[in-house]
């Protein structure tokens, strides 16, 4: 028998049995106790976790358009890093992903570059200006096989755009992916509207802007009977209308991201804009609602809403700043931090809510598969014993827009393996893609 | 720290000054006291006391804060500006006394005739100090001294006066500051 | 203290102190002495982003009779809107060794942005930073106020302020609300609910709709610009009506305390916020602002830069 290609010996699997993974011909080969074969590659797992590959829904990889803030590769460099094997990428390029073209692009990218899929989601407006419909149906059809499709940045703001658009993806089980956001309520919007933007003067963004549309939009959803899909959702109201929604059996499904599980409003008062968002940081009590939410499945997954920013973006006023922060690299330490060290969740569920749950929502059907013998091996192993200190000068994505430089965090990613090879080996980025 | 002046020296030291300016200046009828804050101040007042009794008539006192005028800011924490407060009578074509408690640099009274230069044009302007404790930095000495205080560049000179520190002395401490 | 960003980075002693400063500054620039050599050889830097004639004015008046150099920085709207130019400008002045920025900027938080960057390392003095703080309007304000109403103190115990107009929107109404209560008032913000921002209600000062009930109750009634280009944002309806509540004319006057003065941060809308007989009466001090503006940016500008680096930070 010819040696396996990795072996990666006594690692905790997410319910917490031990076990030996053998992987070769990109499957797991084997999973068992006491690896009797060979191996080219042995890896020591007894301090770490192995969990599926993580799946990221909400990714702003930049390209085409503004390559000097992230490209498919660097982006894709930073999700292997942050144990990411497949990533979502938006449609706010420019060109705007509202064609079949700009999604093939995209999606022919992400394979070149070769360190995980990257999975174009398509507008779905032309230009994301809430008014026409894009060309749905041909990036359905194309090689990019688009199943998500969102206007993110801005929201679906016209309702009768909303529910048109949530009918026609029923024609090959697509999703809409909305940013709940009413434009008019948050004109020149900075920050959370509360007692911080009353005190530092900051343009409020007011909690019911956000909820207003996701209560419009379950009604909407189970109205024409498709699926929704809410993305970085910041309020405990958003929380309890999900939770609402569910109970009625509507088909909705929503994110949290790892910023919006630990930071808050109360930040923006150095006006340092690394923590301008959109949707902007909430309060402590949001902060718990959404950990709540998140751990008791009303929330069903985290995605990092990774947004990149070139330096002069952020070195500047508050008010000229862009909206946006980091995600990647940092995103399975956050959840650590914010949801399994604190006692909220375990391991089978962050696998759960970062991976399975995710591809199924996105339809990526080579992912999120169970750690069994046979499976696709796409999977990560992370030490959760280990703290690190972020340094934004040293992150792989081409931006620094990190919110958590100079924190030390727990949980280090130590490998990633995509399609049985790997991508991250000891923390560090393996020579395979497009490199 | 060793006691240079009592409180009855400091006394007899203030009545010699104040004759010692009746004498110069005969009289009182054109002097104008002013005192640099904060304990020069208070010896301008015992010392306008002093004449007035000697005279029977009141000698205008004032106070003149020089904070502003320093040459030395930058080399220390800010300091609060104290009140400067010229007498309605003024100090054009007057002799003006200005008083100290402590003539150490001469730096103070280069600021202080800076100052002076701002309001008006005195015919005269004298000097008095209870102190002069040497090591100046500036062609400056003094017209009237209530005691000489050779010291050394290290020590430092206390000037303790009642109106502000419960009781009358002048103490010379080594190697303060 | 090295900046002033905000009057949150004071305390009443530190307050006072600038106070006290001002009127020893006052009264020498009232006498004879028109120029003080204190900051001689210091660079001051007036960079104001955003229109205001009066401020750069009393800023350039103040660093003027301390013997500063003034050089004034006007790039109004695009140009310094844009961050890249904010820190280009900043590295510019720190070349030219600027000991201090005075800025006014339509952007809140462009002062603290200012001195929390590395771009430069002179003190910071914020002259407004879009609706967020001016420090200096409150200092001279509270200078005004304890000068005409201070039972002795040195604080405003015991006085009652109401600030009149524009809450939301408005600089000058946030740094008096914490300086005037920090200094002992009591402090009555009076708008119609559009303009109070959400989050108030954590401010140290009570809130009321209705003009006319406060009126007879306060030292105090201070008015606050109100723009015209609110009402087409919806916070009211028109002019006559927000002046029909909210605005300050003889009838409403007539109902003040005795002795209670009238106060406005200028430039006024006469006749919106303000009738002309009230801001040319005998409660007025608007232009008594104007002048104790200079001894307060004078103070500010003194503690702020006589003393010595070392000791920078001490106490």
């Amino acid at each position: 028998m010819k040696p396996a290609d990795y072996l990666i010996k006594g690692v905790s699997l997410p319910d917490g049995k031990k076990a030996d993974i053998a992987i070769s011909d990109g499957v797991i080969a084997s999973l068992s106790n006491g690896f009797k074969g060979e191996a080219n590659t042995i890896i020591d797992g007894s301090e770490c976790v192995a969990l599926p590959g993580l799946v990221d829904l909400h990714t702003h990889l930049r390209e085409p358009g503004r390559e000097d803030a992230e490209t498919v590769l660097s982006g894709s460099r930073a999700g292997a890093k942050g144990g990411f094997t497949a990533l979502s990428a938006m449609a706010n390029t420019s060109p705007v992903a509202d064609t079949a073209g700009v999604v093939e692009q995209v999606y022919r990218l992400g394979q070149e570059a070769g360190l995980l899929d990257v999975f174009p989601i398509g507008a779905v407006t032309q230009g994301l200006k809430g008014e026409a419909l894009s060309e749905i149906g041909a990036m359905a059809d194309s090689v990019a096989r688009v199943r998500v499709f969102s206007d993110d940045g801005n929201c679906v703001f016209d309702p009768l755009v909303m529910r048109r658009a949530l009918e026609y993806i029923k024609k090959f089980g697509g999703l809409i992916a909305q940013h709940a956001q009413d434009p008019r309520m948050t004109i020149g919007s900075q920050m959370n509207e509360g007692v911080v933007s009353a005190r530092l003067g900051l343009k409020g963004w007011p909690a019911v802007a956000e909820e207003a549309i996701i209560a419009r939009d379950v009604l909407l959803a189970d109205h024409v009977k498709s699926r929704l899909h809410i993305c970085h959702l910041t309020t405990a109201g958003g929380v309890e209308i999900i939770r609402w929604a569910k109970a009625r059996g509507i088909d909705v499904t929503a994110e949290v991201t790892p910023h919006h599980l630990l930071l808050t409003d109360d930040l923006a008062s150095s006006y340092d804009p690394v923590y301008k968002v959109n949707p902007p940081l909430r309060t402590e009590s949001d902060v718990h609602a959404l950990r709540e939410a998140l751990a008791d499945g009303t929330i069903d997954i985290v995605a990092t809403d990774h947004a990149p920013h070139p330096t002069e973006a952020k070195e500047c006023e508050w008010q000229e700043a862009a909206f946006g922060m980091l995600g990647l690299e940092t995103a399975l330490s956050i959840v650590q931090k914010t949801m399994v060290d604190t006692g909220l969740m375990n391991w089978v569920q962050v696998a759960e809510r970062m991976s399975i749950t995710p591809a199924r929502i996105g339809g990526y059907e080579s992912h999120g598969q169970a750690l069994v013998s046979g499976s696709i091996a796409n999977l990560v192993v992370i030490n959760p014993t280990q703290k690190w200190t972020v340094d934004r000068d040293l992150v792989v994505s081409n931006s620094s827009n990190t919110p958590y430089h100079g924190h030390e965090l727990p949980g280090v990613v130590a490998h990633t393996f995509y399609k049985g090879v790997a991508t991250l080996i000891n923390g560090n980025l393996t020579s395979i893609g497009g490199m | 720290m060793s006691v240079a002046l009592s409180a009855q020296d400091i006394n007899r030291a203030l009545t010699r000054i104040s004759h010692e300016i009746l004498e110069k200046n005969q009289g009182a009828t054109n002097i104008v006291l002013l005192g640099i804050p904060t304990r020069g101040a208070h010896i301008a007042a015992r010392i306008s006391a002093i004449i007035g009794s000697i005279e029977g008539a009141e000698v205008p006192t004032g106070t003149l804060d020089i904070t502003l005028f320093r040459d030395d800011l930058r080399m220390r924490p800010p300091r609060a500006i104290m009140p400067t407060k010229i007498p309605a009578s003024g100090i054009e074509g007057k002799d003006v006394i200005l008083i100290d408690d402590v003539l150490f640099s001469g730096r103070t009274i280069r600021a202080a005739l800076d100052a002076l230069g701002e309001i008006g044009r005195p015919r005269t302007v004298q000097l008095a100090a209870l102190v002069d404790r040497g090591h100046r930095e500036l062609p400056i000495k003094a017209d009237f001294i209530g005691k000489n205080l050779p010291t050394a560049k290290n020590q430092s000179v206390k000037v303790l006066l009642s109106e502000i520190d419960g009781r009358d002395e002048v103490t010379i401490e080594e190697g303060a500051e | 203290m090295r900046h002033l960003l905000s009057i949150a980075d004071l305390n009443k002693s530190e307050a006072i102190s600038i106070l006290d400063t001002a009127s020893e500054l006052a009264r020498v620039s009232d006498g004879a002495v028109k120029k003080l050599p204190t900051l001689r050889g210091r660079t001051i830097v007036n960079l104001f982003a955003e229109d205001s004639t009066r401020t750069r004015i009393s800023f350039e008046a103040a660093a003027k009779r301390l013997s500063a150099d003034v050089i004034n920085f006007s790039a109004k709207g695009s140009s310094l809107s844009k961050g890249e130019s904010l820190k280009d400008t900043a590295m510019t002045l720190q070349a030219m060794g600027a000991d201090a920025v005075v800025i006014r900027h339509p952007a809140s938080g462009a002062a603290q942005r200012l001195a929390d960057s590395h771009w430069m390392s002179g003190s910071v003095v914020n002259a407004g930073d879009g609706t967020h703080e001016h420090p200096s309007q409150a200092l001279l304000d509270a200078f005004t106020i304890r000068k005409h109403l201070g039972m002795g103190g040195s604080d405003l115990t015991g006085l009652s302020v109401a600030i009149v107009g524009d809450i939301l929107h408005s600089r000058v109404a946030r740094s008096n609300v914490l300086l005037l209560s920090m200094l002992g008032a009591k402090v009555t913000l009076v708008a119609p609910p559009t303009l109070l921002p959400v989050g108030i209600d954590s401010w140290p000062a009570t809130v009321s709709y209705d003009f006319d009930s406060v009126i007879p109750h306060v030292d105090v009634v201070m008015m606050l610009r109100v723009q015209q280009e609110r009402m087409s944002d919806l916070f009211f309806p028109n002019a006559r009506e927000y002046s029909r509540y909210f605005g300050l004319n003889t009838d409403r006057m007539a109902c003040m305390k005795k002795g209670a003065i009238v106060m406005h941060p200028g430039p006024m809308n006469r006749g919106l916020e303000i009738s002309a007989e009230v801001a040319d009466s005998a409660r007025s001090v608007i232009t008594e602002q104007v002048t104790n503006g200079v001894s307060v940016r004078m103070a500010i500008l003194y503690v702020l830069l006589a003393g010595g680096a070392l000791e920078v930070g001490s106490n």
